[in-house]
């Protein structure tokens, strides 16, 4: 740690946050669909491209960066749904493989769609927050911040829409026991395509507020579905809080470690993370003591 | 009201029930009485639809329920509590009730109402209400499932085994609760392996073995003479 | 008082899960060629009993005496060399062999152990005692037939069958007649019938005909305890036991 100043350090601990904030997001998502139905959803982060894909034509069109989210969200929202009750609701009850199988069926729809809607070069989205701040020795770009804050919000939404909310009860209790939920009257298959689309939409959005930073192409939802995946184990599959954390861990760990090795191979770290929390702690290294 | 007729259902290849049939009239209290592994709890199961029934027929106020999705029958008026409670452990006690009490056709006044009646019945589910229902003792776990099941303004409620593993003095208050239930009109179908309290509480009961009802009877009958529960669940 | 020709003896059985006791000082005997029954309500510690005789669990105390020899903590696989066997309420066949062939790798698992490069064919023993087996379970007519295709009585025998056909010393059948018709039933116990002339068998089931038209003797678990153990009348006559299943 010798020789590395500390306001570097300091730089890191925020990049780290904000990329955590942002893989929360996706994160969030993809465990709430694992949580409910048991589904780990290939697709993710492909919604989260199509997503961006979506946003950049709304902002294309109306250069409103804000009607971009809110139509992204929505469109893949919906389309999350339709996907749901078509191809993975009658696939309920048989071997999980089966659907793995069927997201990553729909993965590979899904680029090959947007190949050939949206053609092969970059989109771009511009941020709605420009400008930067003196955060220490550095420029740094409000948006990020204003990334990381939004983020923040809609998780946060999430949650008290989960704790609070009377559809947030019923997902819940479908989460913990799907038999009984449905003995007390809960429309389990509805509370299913809900939550996928949830999950969707929050993918979709994190791609409309990740697109002004890296542009918009067929291959962004690869980075972070892999990494989503991660976050989710070490997270504990199905917790949501734990997945936040985790992402949060994670991206802090990654910021770090590209202070002492490029950033291509600091991705390593998450892996390194995954593997350690499989071997010591398989059911999430922030869930506790398994009862 | 709630009718089984010749009703087969399988575990896969296993044919559990060989063509049951039971009777259940508004208001009636009835019990089903047989020993480990005959299909009672199947039975239940098949009435909720959480097990398919591969042959006969259900009906519950003449509308058939043979193939209807499980969430639809608690908006028919019938409540289930399973064996083994299955209160929803990370909800709160609160929660746990809301998941009955938040329904469209409920007035909030009306659920204000259905909760200060479950609290009342239930003083231990008020004091706990912002536990998590898996901290609860196993007692305390039963009356929460019946209180859920409560709310739900039911005409009938499908009991199993409420008793099972309880301690014997809260088999008291099991039978507490299904007399009120009863006094207020609500039909209940009791499976169970407490003879006596079974005979306490029934208007009727079947008796099971190996898939089908073996003998049914009034619960008077069965108090005076009590020779078919021996033989049927006697040793 | 313990048989030194008992094929079975537990002495001081516990097994303690946390606060929970499931079994508590389990002590009997089982002398060779007997049909022992082991009955009891929910609860009462029966299958944690079979569990612990067959190394699925280790018990807290106590120890596990098979033909002689102290197997107490041994692993499943060992205890099964050694002859104990057992059948399970969840039917284990192979469901894509054909029902001679699942019987055959039963047989086979008994005797051949290394010797990798003959065809099975040529292994007549093992084909002979298979063949057999099946005879004696009357499902000799159904060799070729896939397991699979059986109906769920017959997939229930051929359990027997495959437990059977690692000559076991001692078998134990888990509610062998669970979920069953009363057709079934009868055909399950002419089945357990046939086979028990030169073997020793421990049987936990819950439909008292069963018990009582086929067992020699029953031992009564209750709470973990054994709460009467006698002939199948005396435990019929045994007031105490009435209570028991009647009031839990």
């Amino acid at each position: 740690m010798a020789g590395i100043p500390f306001e570097q350090f300091l730089v890191q601990t925020v990049n780290g946050l904000v990329s955590g904030m942002i893989l929360a997001l996706v994160a969030s998502g993809l465990t709430l669909i694992f949580g409910i139905m048991d589904v780990v959803n290939f697709a993710h982060g492909d919604l989260l491209m199509l997503g961006a894909f979506v946003g950049s034509g709304v902002f294309m069109s109306s250069g409103n960066f804000w009607a971009a989210l809110l139509a992204a969200v929505v469109v893949v929202a919906v389309l999350g749904a339709l996907l749901q009750v078509t191809t993975l609701r009658p696939l309920l009850g048989r071997d999980p493989l089966t659907t793995i199988l069927a997201t990553f069926g729909i993965s590979l729809v899904l680029q090959n769609y947007a190949l050939w809607q949206w053609g092969p070069s970059a989109r771009n989205i511009t941020e709605p927050i420009g400008g930067q701040f003196r955060l220490l020795y550095l420029q740094y770009p409000v948006y990020r911040i204003a990334i990381a804050l939004l983020s923040g919000a809609i998780i946060g939404g999430l949650w008290l829409f989960m704790k609070y909310g009377k559809y947030g009860i019923w997902i819940r209790a479908t989460t913990q026991d799907r038999v009984m939920a449905s003995a007390m009257g809960i429309p389990v298959p509805t509370v299913h395509a809900a939550v996928f689309a949830i999950g969707a939409g929050m993918a979709a959005a994190s791609g409309v507020l990740f697109a002004p930073l890296v542009g918009v192409t067929q291959t962004i939802g690869l980075d972070f579905t892999l990494r989503a995946f991660v976050v989710v184990v070490v997270g504990g599959m199905g917790n949501l809080g734990g997945s936040i954390l985790a992402s949060i861990f994670v991206s802090l760990l990654e910021a770090y470690a590209s202070l002492f090795v490029s950033p291509a191979q600091a991705v390593i770290v998450s892996f390194v993370v995954l593997v350690l929390t499989l071997l010591f702690r398989p059911t999430g290294l922030f869930v506790p003591t398994p009862k | 009201m709630l009718t089984l007729r010749e009703v087969h259902a399988h575990y896969g290849k296993s044919h559990v029930l060989h063509g049951v049939s039971i009777d259940v009239g508004p208001g009636e209290v009835v019990g089903l009485l047989g020993r480990n592994g005959v299909g009672k709890s199947t039975t239940l199961k098949t009435i909720m639809g959480l097990v398919r029934a591969s042959a006969g027929a259900v009906t519950f106020e003449g509308r058939d329920l043979v193939g209807l999705p499980t969430h639809r029958l608690p908006g028919l008026g019938i409540g289930y509590v399973p064996e083994d409670r299955r209160v929803f452990r990370l909800l709160t006690v609160l929660e746990n009730l809301r998941t009955g009490l938040d329904r469209s056709v409920v007035t909030p006044a009306r659920r204000e109402e259905l909760l200060e009646k479950v609290y009342r019945h239930f003083p231990v589910l008020r004091e706990r209400r912002n536990q998590a229902g898996g901290t609860l003792s196993g007692g305390e776990q039963q009356m929460l499932a019946i209180a859920r099941a409560m709310v739900l303004e039911p005409k009938i409620i499908l009991l199993d085994e409420p008793t099972e593993g309880l301690m014997p003095r809260m088999v008291g208050q099991i039978r507490e609760i299904i007399e009120i239930l009863h006094k207020e009109g609500v039909a209940i179908l009791l499976v169970e392996q407490n003879v006596p309290l079974t005979l306490a509480v029934s208007d009727r009961v079947y008796i099971m073995e190996k898939g089908v009802v073996r003998h049914e009877g009034t619960a008077a009958a069965l108090r005076a003479d009590d020779a078919v529960i021996h033989q049927y669940l006697g040793v | 008082m313990t048989s030194a020709t008992g094929v079975l003896r537990t002495d001081g059985l516990t097994v303690r899960f946390g606060g929970l006791t499931a079994l508590n000082n389990v002590s009997m005997s089982v002398p060779r060629g007997q049909i022992r029954a082991v009955i009891g309500p929910n609860g009462a510690g029966k299958s944690t009993f079979f569990n612990c005789l067959t190394g699925v669990i280790r018990p807290t105390s106590g120890r596990i005496v098979f033909d002689g020899e102290d197997i107490t903590g041994l692993p499943p696989y060992l205890i099964s060399r050694k002859g104990l066997a057992r059948s399970y309420q969840i039917t284990n066949i192979l469901p894509r062999a054909t029902v001679l062939e699942n019987v055959r790798i039963a047989a086979q698992s008994r005797r051949y152990n290394w010797r990798m490069l003959r065809h099975h064919r040529a292994y007549t023993d093992v084909l002979d005692r298979a063949h057999a087996v099946l005879a004696s379970v009357g499902l000799d007519d159904k060799a070729e037939e896939l397991a699979a295709n059986l109906s769920h009585g017959e997939q229930r025998t051929l359990e027997i069958a495959i437990a059977l056909a690692t000559e076991p010393k001692l078998l134990c059948l888990d509610e062998p007649t669970a979920g069953m018709s009363v057709a079934e039933t009868h055909y399950t116990v002419e089945v357990i019938r046939r086979i028990a002339a030169n073997l020793t068998i421990l049987i936990v089931e819950h439909d008292m005909e069963v018990v009582m038209g086929l067992a020699s003797a029953v031992t009564v678990l209750h709470y973990g305890e054994i709460l009467a153990e006698g002939s199948p009348a005396e435990i019929q006559a045994n007031a105490r036991v009435q209570e028991v299943y009647l009031k839990i």
